[in-house]
């Protein structure tokens, strides 16, 4: 049942919160008093400065590799105007962040620096990677179990923590060497171009370097391609690209490594027709 | 109101008990490794429920393993009790899954508002102390209190500006939200000697009305002090709950005139910003604990 709301006090003090207006960030909203005669401006400003400080420090959390590329000072206040324009929705800020690549991306002053949007990607990949729901990989022997004539036939079911992040400049060794505790040996190269997988099939986050043709590969396994068809992809990428040959038993060894399925999705369609749905934990 | 029962399956893993009347101390990831390989002797951790509404990965594993070997408290941050709007049922659900998949000893929430039409805040913002934020603030925790199916307990906010709004006084408010909705209250003895100051009023007199008979825990906390002025010492004094440093003196003695009268009540320490070492936040716990056990004593004296 909806409560009757005597006053709109509290979007006027929702509206101060994260103002950017010069003259009204330096107002505290109507209806506030302090008893003691205090500066109810000033007192109003601890809001304002938890609101902003703490959503900004949720993302230093979130974002270590782009805060070590632009320094804590820049950081805070290019972080601040994003917190401002895209506050969270939800009080569960473990997803806090899913626009912020975009935003680099159309940030004007780092023009210079397109490379950033998609380490923030591969940074925000990883996250959702480590709370994603547990599950156990596909055993690396479970190939072996299958008839040579139906292997290019099978299609995988994903585990929940893989993620794929595709892009036109060095990520992964950017978002190594600044995820990494060393300091930096030498200069990343931003242009090139590296896709990550990105699994989870433990506790551990493990991010991958795909070799060429790769990518391609497991978009397609992802999207529920067979395996045949996604060697297709894995072979037309690479001679689209120039980037040398798609190895595709190299490229199936990466993925079972990696834990990027949980089970084979005809496989799960069977056992499912024969025993009902399996009984949820 | 429902009993404190969970209609889950017989095979659990975890069993329902109460708090223990001790000490114990908000759990951060980075000491789990150390409490886990040490087995300190504490009361009992606290988590902030938002932190542990992802699906699963390590965050879970840490409270799974926390969980087996200490009571637990869940603690809610998130869900703007105190706000104009409804519930949000979906966060609603989420706590209802943690309780489920934890079974806390208890869950407790915050006497204020985080969200605004769907924008979160992630701040304790301050409520009016009138009639129909009271009649709000009820229907609400009746709302929590069904879907979780448990008695909440309600935290007193520590703030820094009042609302004109306010017909009654902060106590005679959560007495009134305590008494129609059954919920019991958490009593953060950090954030009434805050408010104190930054009102202007008395934390003791605040304290000895406090109606301790409902009360299911307690918090503890620092907090900076920061000039209101522009640092002259001309200003008048505020006090910031910062949860970044270790519980103040005056906080302390409040404390254990609070337990004299009170009895043992399960205490949590809160540093949540500039988190120290483990063993300086254990410390904090123990201090506590000293405080408990000298109670505990002393009233096994008078009886013997």
């Amino acid at each position: 049942m909806p409560w009757p709301v005597d006053d709109d006090a509290e979007a006027a003090f929702a509206a101060a919160l994260l103002t950017t207006d010069p003259e009204q960030a330096d107002r505290a909203p109507g209806g506030l008093f302090t008893a003691d005669g205090g500066d109810a401006t000033r007192r109003f400003r601890v809001h304002r400065n938890n609101v902003v400080v703490s959503l900004v420090e949720v993302l230093m959390v979130a974002f270590p590799a782009i805060l070590r590329l632009l320094g804590e000072a820049y950081f805070r206040a290019l972080v601040g105007e994003f917190v401002r324009a895209h506050p969270p929705r939800s009080p569960v800020l473990l997803d806090y962040g899913d626009g912020f690549p975009d935003f680099l991306d159309a940030f004007p002053p780092l023009d210079h620096y397109p490379w950033l949007g998609d380490v923030a990607r591969l940074e925000r990949a990883w996250s959702q990677a480590y709370h994603a729901a547990d599950s156990t990989a596909l055993p690396p022997d479970a190939l072996g179990r299958v008839a040579p004539d139906a292997l290019m036939t099978l299609r995988f079911d994903p585990h929940p923590a893989t993620r794929l992040v595709r892009s036109r400049y060095r990520v992964v060794s950017i978002f190594r060497a600044n995820r990494s505790p060393e300091p930096l040996s030498e200069p990343v190269r931003a242009d090139g171009g590296e896709d990550a997988l990105v699994t989870r099939p433990g506790l551990t986050v493990a991010v991958r370097l795909l070799p060429t043709g790769g990518a391609a590969f497991f978009a397609a396994l992802l999207a529920g391609a067979s395996l045949g068809e996604a060697a297709q992809a894995g072979h037309g990428d690479a001679g689209r690209t120039g980037a040398g040959d798609f190895d595709l038993t190299a490229t199936i060894a990466v993925m079972l490594e990696a834990g990027a399925f949980q089970g084979l999705a005809d496989e799960l369609q069977e056992n499912t027709k024969r025993t009902g749905p399996a009984p949820s934990k | 109101m429902p009993d404190k029962v969970h209609r889950t399956e017989v095979s659990h893993p975890f069993s329902c008990a109460p708090m223990p009347r001790r000490a114990g101390a908000g759990l951060k990831a980075a000491h789990v490794a150390d409490i886990l390989s040490q087995m300190p002797d504490i009361g009992f951790f606290e988590v902030h429920a938002e932190n542990y509404m992802g699906a699963g990965g390590p965050p879970h594993a840490q409270l799974h393993a926390i969980r087996e070997r200490y009571a637990l408290s869940l603690h809610g941050v998130g869900l703007s009790i105190g706000g104009e709007a409804p519930l949000d049922r979906a966060h609603l659900a989420r706590l209802k899954a943690l309780d489920e998949r934890y079974r806390p000893a208890l869950f407790s929430e915050h006497l204020a508002w985080s969200s605004h039409e769907g924008t979160y805040f992630n701040d304790l913002l301050p409520v009016a102390y009138d009639q129909p934020t009271l009649d709000r603030v009820v229907a609400h925790i009746d709302e929590v209190q069904e879907v979780l199916g448990r008695q909440m307990f309600l935290e007193n906010p520590s703030t820094y500006v009042s609302l004109a709004r306010s017909t009654m006084d902060e106590l005679d408010f959560l007495t009134e939200v305590s008494a129609r909705s059954g919920c019991g209250l958490l009593l953060d003895i950090n954030n009434v000697y805050i408010s104190a100051i930054n009102h202007g009023w008395s934390a003791r007199d605040y304290l000895d009305r406090f109606p301790l008979e409902r009360a299911g825990e307690i918090h503890l906390a620092g907090h900076v002090c920061d000039d209101d002025g522009k640092g002259n010492g001309t200003g008048q004094t505020l006090l910031i709950d910062a949860h970044d440093r270790a519980v103040a003196d005056v906080v302390w003695v409040l404390y254990a005139q609070v337990i004299e009268r009170a009895g043992p009540l399960p205490t949590l320490i809160e540093w949540d910003n500039e988190v120290p070492e483990w063993p300086v936040l254990l410390a904090e716990a123990e201090k506590a604990d000293a405080i408990l056990a000298r109670h505990a004593e002393v009233c096994r004296a008078v009886a013997g």
